[in-house]
């Protein structure tokens, strides 16, 4: 059964009704539903004012029909998201979207979990959205499959007549680790097959706050967030890890752990020196934090990887400081030395040798002949 | 990043690799180089030549009496640009460990903040020495492209450097790899320039001292 009617039961109503209404009927009471969109507008970092925006937004709205592919992905952004707290996922898929497919969170499987997918496009046609964790090999169809077709065709049939497409991960927003060298399967990001809106949420896996959240912007303002130029929120794309990371003065006064077992390392210096990425990598790590605002990777002890970046996986080794270059940069440098000082001492000695037979063309005086050997 | 990815990778290994071929290209040319032998008779109580080359070395350091008072403020700033170039290449700990990767050599640092301070002298430091060449009548005469050239392949990291690590303009990324990007115009234009002094200051100070030694600076030394 499809996971619109499934809801629709839950609910005791046709999914026609606002969420303000539904909400009401469960007893959420306007206090709780605004502090609700007080926190929703805050790690938004919308102003103060937009938290009444979000909550009109939210009780006007009509609960958003969500289609969730997964492709090659390795259900981490799904793990991820399901540890959400504010708004956790059980408040978006209870009280705000009703998710229509989803391999992992569905009850229904085979003919009857593509059937609720075909019913959820047929019925909100224009008006779905549409998540997606994991590249896209467009390589070979066979590479994966889902209900006998291919990963390209799933998506290409869905994504055509929905509102906007969310990539979840850094896999469905840059291609991720399956596209990494040698890229075998020639995986490719979402955003390269599709015209409709691309709002990239990236990260191994995304901080769950940030798709939440973003879903939650979705249905208040009925349009995108501001987007980098990497299509990611702003909000939660905005800042450098190193620049709000607690660990930066330590950087600035030059004091950097230089293994992870030292006294550097114990006492909470910069991760610098042991290949921490945070200068170049954006996403909200610093500050919003995981396992609800608990710790981050580089408050644990461990260097930034980059992974909301494009490429990271190839961007060198995790422990090689920015500051290296990759490891190739010496390979020609013997081959440069050994020749350099060939043609140098070749070109000198052949200077020599042209100078020398002219002078003795000329007759030179003998004495000038002698301090030319 | 695809920026940062090229500077760090294709880009880097180029100009490293030109400069490793440039470098030992012009020293042993130069080494190997036609020499015509002075065959002038040596002066009455010559220094042997190394001492006569080391003694104008360290004489050089410093202006003659006669041109000190014209000359200071750009001898000054000389040493001031120069031991700024040095302690930020040398001294920052990025820096530091781009060479330990590619030498495997490492030595202690400064605390960013001072080398960045020093930097900004630094920086102020060229655009004199760039206003003073471009405002003295005589030095604008001679001076040729190699030399405007020279001057802005160096002052492009330190000022690329600078804009990165205050993040001004552009993202923290863009900014890394556009001064990796200059400092890669640099070591491709260190061999084939003045700049080259960097590695010939010395030796070619010391010819030039021993072959004064030789003929006696008798103008040189009534000067002092």
């Amino acid at each position: 059964m499809a996971d619109n009617n499934r809801n629709s039961q839950l609910h005791g109503k046709p999914v026609s009704r606002t969420l303000g209404e539904a909400l009401a009927e469960r007893g959420v009471s306007r206090r709780s539903f605004l502090k609700f969109a007080s926190y929703t507008a805050s790690i938004l970092a919308l102003p103060p004012t937009a938290a009444t925006a979000i909550a009109e937004g939210l009780a006007t709205a009509r609960r958003q029909s969500v289609i969730w592919l997964s492709f090659q992905e390795c259900t981490g952004c799904t793990e991820s998201i399901t540890r959400a707290s504010s708004p956790s996922i059980e408040d978006l898929i209870f009280d705000f979207i009703s998710l229509d497919y989803h391999h992992t969170l569905q009850n229904a499987a085979g003919d009857a979990a593509e059937h609720a997918r075909m019913q959820a496009m047929e019925e909100n046609k224009g008006e779905y959205l549409v998540v997606v964790d994991g590249s896209i090999p467009a390589g070979n169809n066979g590479y994966s499959t889902i209900a006998g077709m291919s990963n390209v065709e799933m998506f290409e049939e869905t994504a055509e007549h929905a509102k906007a497409v969310i990539a979840v991960g850094t896999c469905a927003a840059f291609g991720g680790i399956p596209a990494a060298r040698p890229n075998p399967t020639g995986a490719v990001p979402v955003s390269e097959l599709t015209d409709k809106p691309v709002i990239n949420i990236s990260g191994c896996p995304p901080i769950p706050e940030a798709m939440t959240g973003t879903i939650a912007y979705l249905l208040s303002f009925a349009g995108i967030p501001e987007l980098d130029h990497l299509g990611r929120p702003q909000a939660f794309f905005g800042e450098a890890i190193h620049d709000r990371c607690y660990r930066r003065p330590f950087y600035e006064k030059g004091m950097f752990a230089k293994s992870f077992d030292d006294q550097g390392a114990r006492q909470g210096w910069c991760l610098y020196e042991v290949g921490c990425k945070g200068p170049v990598t954006y996403n909200a790590c610093a500050t919003l934090k995981w396992n609800q605002g608990v710790s981050f990777p580089i408050q644990s002890g461990h260097g930034c990887l980059g992974c909301s970046e494009p490429g990271f996986w190839d961007f060198g080794g995790f422990y090689k400081p920015l500051a290296t270059g990759k490891d190739d940069t010496l390979k020609y440098a013997a081959g440069a030395a050994v020749a350099g000082a060939a043609i140098g001492a070749a070109s000198a000695v052949s200077v020599r040798s042209k100078r020398k037979k002219l002078l003795e063309a000329n007759a030179a005086p003998q004495a000038i002949k002698e301090e030319a050997e | 990043m695809e920026l940062l990815e090229f500077a760090r990778g294709p880009a880097l290994m180029f100009s490293i690799t030109v400069f490793i071929a440039g470098v030992l290209f012009r020293i042993f040319s130069l080494l190997f180089m036609w020499r015509t032998k002075d065959t002038s008779a040596a002066h009455p109580g010559q220094k042997p030549e190394i001492m006569a080359a080391l003694s104008d070395i360290l004489r050089r350091m410093w202006p003659l009496a006669t041109y000190r008072q014209r000359s200071l403020f750009q001898w000054i700033n000389g040493y001031v640009f120069h031991i700024g170039l040095f302690i930020v290449v040398f001294f920052l700990l990025p820096h530091i460990l781009f060479i330990n990767d590619l030498t495997g050599l490492s030595w202690g640092h400064l605390p960013n903040n001072l080398v960045y301070a020093i930097s900004i002298v630094t920086l102020i430091s060229l655009i004199a020495a760039l206003i003073m060449r471009a405002s003295n009548p005589p030095q604008r005469l001679i001076s040729t492209f190699d030399d405007y050239f020279s001057w802005l392949v160096t002052f492009l990291p330190v000022l690329s450097g600078i804009v990165a690590t205050m993040h001004i303009g552009a993202r923290y990324e863009t900014l890394l790899a556009l001064h990796i990007l200059s400092v890669c115009l640099l070591l491709i234009y260190i061999p084939f320039g003045k700049l080259m002094h960097f590695f010939l200051v010395f030796i070619t100070r010391g010819q030039t001292g021993a072959h004064i030694a030789h003929r006696r600076r008798t103008t040189v030394l009534k000067g002092e």
